[in-house]
C-alpha cells in the first residue's frame, strides 16, 4: 500500500508541484517570497539563474496563458524550453505517457510541465520519470500554479504589494472569495478551494446542482456552497469567475440563458451586490456568458493582473524544481 | 497407488463439522481415512507430512478468477493463474469468460478446460451467458452445462437487458446451475473510474454511484420473485464481488424472503477503502471500485452474519506497462490468489474475531456448493484429496515481486498478511510447500 510522502522522504521527486495539498504554508510563503525577489532582479541577473537548464513543456490540451507564461518564465531565467504537444508529436501515434516522459528525460529535460486532460496524469509523469514535474492543469482535478497566481493577484489587490511577499495561517483572515460556475469540472476551483482556506479565508461555492453538487463541501473546512449568487456576491471580497466548459458537458442539460440570467456577473449586479470586489477570471473567459464587457474590462477586474502574476509564480516554481535561485541547495 | 498421510495437524472441515485433531490418510487423489490422532497408526504411506501446529482444510475454493487464456497469456495464462492459486491454498478455481475470444461455445469450454492447458489446481469455468458477452442472445446453456460449465456469467460486464437476464434465469434454473451477475448499470458508471464521493470529487475522477450496483442486484431478485411465480421454477442468482451496503440490504431481503441468492465478497472489499485510490495508484481501481468505509464495514458485517455466502477474489492480472498510466487510462482489476487468506485472516479472524471455520467455510465449503462442484469443499472419505495446510498464526509480508502469477498488480504489496500456507494438495499431490 502507497504511503505518504514525508518531507524528509517525499513521495514525488522534489521541486515537483503535483497538487496544493502537497505545499505546506511555509513553502507556499517561501514561493511568493522569490517570486517578489524574481520579479525586482535585473534582467540579465535573472536569465542566468537557469541558464544551460533544460525545461521540457508536455501539452495534451491546448492552452495559451500557461503555456505561454511557463515558457516565458522559463526563458527569462535563461533555460533552454522545448515544447511537445498531443498534436505534433509521438503521441499522436500511440506512445504512453511513461515513454514521452522517458524520452524526454533521455534529451535533457530537468523538469516537465505538464498539462494533460486525465486527472493525476502528473503523479504518472513524476513517478516513471523521477524528474519534477509541474502540474499545469490535469483534467478535473487541480491547477496549483493558478491558485498561487490567484493568492497573489488577491494578496496584492487587498493588501498590497508588501503584503504579497510572504504569508501565514491567518493572512486571509476575513477575506470571503466566491468562485461561481462550473465547479464540478474545473481544477481551478479545487486548487484554490484546497489552498485559500489554509491562509484564513472563506471559499464560497456558488452555481446551480448540476455544476456543484453538495459534494463540494466535502473538499474540506472553510469551504461552503451558496446557490444565490447575489447573496454570495454581497458577502464577497473576491469574485471568481468560472468559465462554462461546454467540451466537459457531454449529456449534461443546462439551459445556458437561465444560467446567464442567474450567475452572469453584469456590471448591474456587480454595482448592487460586490461595489468593492476583486474581479478575477482564470481564462479562457467567454464574454457575454458568465462575465459581461463592463465588468471584465472594468476598474474592478484584475483579469489581466492576474496573467502577470502568472509569469512572476511560474518563474519561482520553476527555480524551485530546479534548485536555483532562493530554492538552491 | 499413491499414498499421503498428514499427521498431528487441526482439521477444521465444516462441510463435516470438525474442528479438532486429526490425521488423514489419502489415497489415489481421494480422502481415504480421517481418523483422531493415533488413529492411523501403522498405516504406510510414500509421503508422510508433520502437520503439528497446522491448520488441515478442505483446499480453497474460487469461483471468481480471470486467468486470460486464451488471448491474453502476456498477463496469465491458465499454468501460472492456478500456480498462483496454488501458492493461495486454492484448490479449484472457476474461470470467468472474458478471454479472447469469450468462452461462449462447448468447443472454446473444453479447449480451456483440457489438461494440456497446465492447471496446477482444479479449473472449472463460468462460460458467457450471452453469446460474446454482448449481452443479447443466450448461449447454449444445456450443451456448456453438459460439457462442465458450473454457471453463466457475462462478468466484466452485467447482463442489463429486463428480458435477456430473465432468460438466462430460466435456462440456468433448467440447467441446475447460477447466473452469476456482475451487477453494474453501466448507464450509470459510464467514464467513472472509482467510487462516487468526496475522494472522486476531489481527485477529479467520475465515480461510480453505489446505486449502479444496487439498482442491478434489485432488478435480479425482482426477476427471481417473478420467474418462481410465473414459471415455478427456482433461479439461482450468484451476485459477485458486492461492494456496496444497498446491495448487500437487497440481498438480506431476499434471502428472508426465501429467494435463491448466493453472494460473494472479495478481500478488497472488505479490507480497503476508497481512500487507497489517493494518489492516484491504479492499483487501487478495480471494478466495482473500492468504496467508502461504511460501505466496507457494511461487507464485513454481512459475512460474519451470513448475508455474504462466500469469498472470492475476482484475481484480475494485469500487465504492469497497462496500470502504470493515467489513472482513467488504466485497466481495472488486481490480482488477489496469493493474499485472499492471508486477507481474510488478518482483517477478519484477527479484527473482527470471526473463526476459523466461518472463514474456511467462506472460502471453501459454500463456493464449492453454490458452484455444486461434486466431492469438494469437504474432507469426508471419498471426497476428493483437495487440502490446504496453514499456519494460521505466521506473520508475513506479501511481497509482490515473489508472485507465481505474470502479474503483479497487487495494492497489497508490502502489506501484512495473517496465516501462512504451507501445503497445497489438488488430488493428493503436493503442489504448493513453503
Amino acid at each position: 500500500m502507497q504511503r505518504a510522502g514525508t518531507a524528509a522522504n517525499p513521495l514525488y521527486p522534489q521541486g515537483s508541484l503535483l497538487s496544493v495539498t502537497h505545499l505546506s504554508v511555509e513553502e507556499v510563503s517561501k514561493i511568493l517570497s522569490e517570486t517578489a525577489r524574481l520579479e525586482a532582479m535585473a534582467q540579465a541577473e535573472r536569465a542566468a539563474l537557469l541558464r544551460g537548464r533544460t525545461v521540457a513543456l508536455l501539452f495534451y490540451e491546448s492552452s495559451t496563458r500557461t503555456r505561454t507564461s511557463f515558457e516565458l518564465a522559463a526563458k527569462s531565467l535563461g533555460a533552454t524550453t522545448t515544447l511537445v504537444s498531443d498534436k505534433s508529436s509521438s503521441i499522436e501515434k500511440g506512445e504512453s505517457l511513461k515513454d514521452t516522459g522517458l524520452t524526454l528525460r533521455a534529451l535533457g529535460a530537468e523538469c516537465i510541465i505538464l498539462r494533460h486532460l486525465s486527472s493525476g496524469a502528473p503523479y504518472v509523469l513524476a513517478r516513471e520519470t523521477g524528474l519534477p514535474v509541474l502540474n499545469a492543469g490535469d483534467g478535473m482535478h487541480e491547477h496549483p500554479s493558478q491558485a498561487l497566481l490567484d493568492l497573489r493577484t488577491m494578496l496584492t489587490r487587498l493588501q498590497g504589494a508588501k503584503a504579497a511577499e510572504s504569508v501565514n495561517e491567518r493572512s486571509l483572515d476575513g477575506v470571503t472569495v466566491t468562485i461561481t460556475g462550473d465547479i464540478l469540472h474545473s481544477r481551478v476551483a479545487r486548487s484554490n478551494a484546497l489552498l485559500l482556506p489554509r491562509l484564513g479565508a472563506r471559499v464560497v461555492f456558488c452555481g446551480p446542482e448540476k455544476l456543484l453538487p453538495e459534494v463540494a463541501l466535502e473538499l474540506g473546512t472553510g469551504v461552503e456552497i451558496e446557490r444565490d449568487f447575489e447573496r454570495a456576491l454581497s458577502r464577497s471580497q473576491v469574485v471568481m469567475m468560472l468559465r462554462i466548459q461546454k467540451e466537459r458537458l457531454a449529456g449534461m442539460e443546462l439551459d445556458l440563458s437561465d444560467y446567464i440570467h442567474r450567475y452572469q456577473l453584469n456590471g448591474e449586479k456587480r454595482t448592487a451586490f460586490a461595489q468593492s470586489a476583486v474581479v478575477m477570471h482564470p481564462g479562457p473567459m467567454i464574454r457575454g456568458l458568465e462575465i459581461a464587457d463592463e465588468v471584465a474590462d472594468g476598474p474592478q477586474s484584475a483579469i489581466e493582473e492576474q496573467v502577470r502574476h502568472g509569469l512572476a509564480i511560474r518563474s519561482a516554481l520553476l527555480t524551485r524544481a530546479l534548485r536555483a535561485g532562493a530554492f538552491q541547495g | 497407488m499413491s499414498e499421503t498421510l498428514i499427521l498431528n495437524g487441526h482439521l477444521i472441515d465444516p462441510a463435516n463439522r470438525v474442528d479438532a485433531p486429526c490425521d488423514l490418510l489419502l489415497r489415489d487423489g481421494r480422502v481415504a481415512a480421517v481418523e483422531r490422532p493415533g488413529g492411523l497408526r501403522g498405516a504406510e504411506a510414500a509421503e508422510t507430512i508433520d502437520a503439528s501446529g497446522l491448520i488441515v482444510a478442505p483446499g480453497l475454493v474460487d469461483v471468481h478468477v480471470h486467468l486470460r487464456e486464451p488471448g491474453q497469456t502476456y498477463k496469465e495464462s491458465i499454468a501460472t493463474g492456478t500456480a498462483a492459486a496454488a501458492a493461495g491454498g486454492f484448490t479449484s478455481v472457476v474461470a470467468m469468460p472474458n478471454t479472447v475470444p469469450v468462452n461462449d461455445t462447448v468447443a472454446k469450454l473444453e479447449w480451456m478446460l483440457d489438461l494440456a492447458r497446465g492447471p496446477v489446481v482444479k479449473l472449472f469455468a463460468m462460460p458467457a451467458a450471452t453469446i460474446g458477452s454482448m449481452g443479447e442472445k443466450l448461449t447454449d446453456f444445456e450443451a456448456l452445462r453438459a460439457a462442465g460449465a458450473v454457471g453463466f456469467t457475462d462478468d466484466g460486464k452485467p447482463v442489463l437487458e429486463d428480458d435477456v437476464m430473465r432468460a438466462a434465469l430460466v435456462a440456468a434454473a433448467r440447467a441446475e446451475v447460477p447466473v452469476s451477475q456482475h451487477a453494474e448499470d453501466t448507464r450509470l458508471t459510464g467514464g467513472c473510474s472509482m467510487n462516487a464521493g468526496p475522494m472522486a470529487f476531489r481527485l477529479g475522477l467520475r465515480g461510480m454511484p453505489v446505486e449502479a450496483e444496487s439498482r442491478i442486484v434489485e432488478r435480479d431478485i425482482q426477476l427471481l420473485r417473478e420467474i418462481e411465480q410465473a414459471e415455478g421454477l427456482r433461479p439461482h442468482l450468484h451476485v459477485q464481488h458486492v461492494s456496496t451496503a444497498r446491495a448487500i440490504k437487497a440481498i438480506r431481503t431476499a434471502k428472508r424472503e426465501g429467494l435463491h441468492v448466493t453472494c460473494e465478497i472479495a478481500p478488497h472489499h472488505f479490507a480497503l477503502t476508497e481512500e487507497a485510490v489517493d494518489d492516484y495508484d491504479t492499483h487501487a481501481k478495480m471494478n466495482p471500485p473500492l468504496r467508502a468505509e461504511m460501505d466496507r464495514a457494511e461487507m464485513v458485517e454481512a459475512l460474519l452474519d451470513g448475508t455474504a455466502d462466500c469469498i472470492a477474489t475476482d484475481h484480475a492480472p494485469h500487465a504492469a506497462f497497462e496500470k502504470r498510466q493515467e489513472f482513467e487510462r488504466a485497466p481495472n482489476g488486481i490480482t488477489g490468489l496469493e493474499t485472499a487468506l492471508g486477507v481474510a485472516l488478518r482483517v477478519l479472524h484477527r479484527g473482527h474475531g470471526m473463526t476459523l471455520s466461518r472463514i474456511l467455510e467462506l472460502m471453501s465449503t459454500t463456493p464449492a456448493a453454490i458452484t455444486s462442484l461434486a466431492g469438494r469443499g469437504g474432507l469426508g472419505q471419498g471426497h476428493y484429496a483437495d487440502l490446504v495446510l496453514f499456519d494460521a498464526g505466521a506473520e508475513w509480508t506479501y511481497d509482490a515481486k515473489s508472485s507465481r502469477s505474470k502479474s503483479r498488480n497487487t495494492p497489497f504489496d508490502g502489506a501484512p498478511m495473517l496465516g501462512q500456507v504451507r501445503y497445497t494438495i489438488s488430488e493428493g499431490r503436493i503442489v504448493y510447500r513453503a
